[in-house]
């Protein structure tokens, strides 16, 4: 066993609005003169500290947890799971 | 007849819905604690509004699994109507007792502001004695209100009669206007603003009769004369 730390990032599926993200573009980053920048989209991370036997096993435990007690909703949001060492 | 308000940790509406439930409208109202469960004998249950569990992770989902959402399931089932108000609505919605998914405003601002419902279904327990197209005026008081559904969802919502209320304007961006659905049977029903603020003349400034007919539904479905 080993510990792991896990990061959930939970954003919106494309095709829902997100009007934190375009606030922040249109009225602080694009105001700002960084007109390089063409989208931003905001997220909520979550980062686990998970004890599992491999790095597969905390990836697929924290997925399941996320689909059991509904970290994201799966009608509007998606989840990205990336696991690193402790 | 018996009405449960359930409240979970940060409720605040509660008290406002017990008042109007027992001195405005002479039910026998009783408060439950989120992690106890219901009495069999309760002929309606109340999800009232507030901020349970501080809106952490996202509205209503923390309540969504505490025990007594199971023995709200079980009485939905049964068919005894039940009320979601404002982070009720929520609570409901995150529970899977109702389709949809409440979102954050268009404005991302905190909405306190008087609003103009619709009824499109007057069939509810909570809408029986409405005329359809009623207007109602109604404060809303939510940061995350924008009601969301799929086109599937929303087809599905048309076709069986779920849409309770609409926004006569656009308010917040939600998928139609809407600002209410039920279950497929009917009898849960949950609705973004909220009608225990608007049901006195008191603290009503443009007409408080529309709100009180939520009310007179429940009793007029229950069979309470008052």
């Amino acid at each position: 066993m080993a510990i792991f730390n896990v990061q959930v990032t939970i954003e919106n599926k494309p095709g829902i609005s997100d009007p934190e993200g375009e606030t922040i573009l249109n009225d602080l980053v694009l105001r700002g003169k960084y007109d390089s920048v063409s989208k931003i989209k905001s997220a909520k991370m979550l980062r686990f500290t998970i004890e599992e036997n491999s790095k597969e096993s905390a990836q697929s435990k924290v997925q399941e947890i996320c689909d059991d007690v509904r970290i994201y909703n799966p009608l509007v949001s998606k989840v990205t799971i990336d696991v690193f060492g402790a | 007849m018996k009405v449960g308000v359930v409240v979970f940790p940060g409720s605040n509406c509660d008290r406002d819905m017990f008042h109007v439930l027992t001195d405005v409208f002479h039910l026998d109202a009783q408060y439950y604690w989120h992690d106890k469960g219901l009495p069999e004998n309760i002929d309606a249950v109340i999800l009232p509004g507030g901020f349970s569990y501080g809106d952490r992770l996202r509205a209503g989902v923390i309540a969504a699994h505490s025990p007594v959402i199971k023995d709200v399931q079980k009485m939905s089932e049964k068919g005894i109507p039940i009320l979601g108000v404002c982070n009720g609505f929520q609570i409901l919605v995150e529970s899977g007792l109702l389709p949809g998914v409440l979102l954050k405003n268009d404005s991302l601002n905190f909405m306190c502001e008087w609003t103009d419902l619709i009824v499109e279904n007057n069939k509810t327990p909570f809408t029986n004695q409405f005329e359809l197209n009623q207007k109602i005026p109604i404060p809303i008081a939510n940061g995350e209100g924008k009601y969301f559904a799929d086109d599937e969802t929303l087809k599905s919502l048309q076709k069986n009669n779920q849409i309770v209320f609409r926004y006569s304007d656009v308010v917040n961006g939600s998928s139609n206007r809407i600002a209410g659905v039920c279950n497929e049977d009917g009898n849960v029903v949950g609705m973004m603003p909220h009608p225990e603020r608007a049901v006195e003349s008191e603290i009503n400034p443009i007409d408080n009769k529309p709100s009180s007919l939520i009310f007179e539904s429940l009793l007029e479905k229950m069979g309470v004369k008052n």
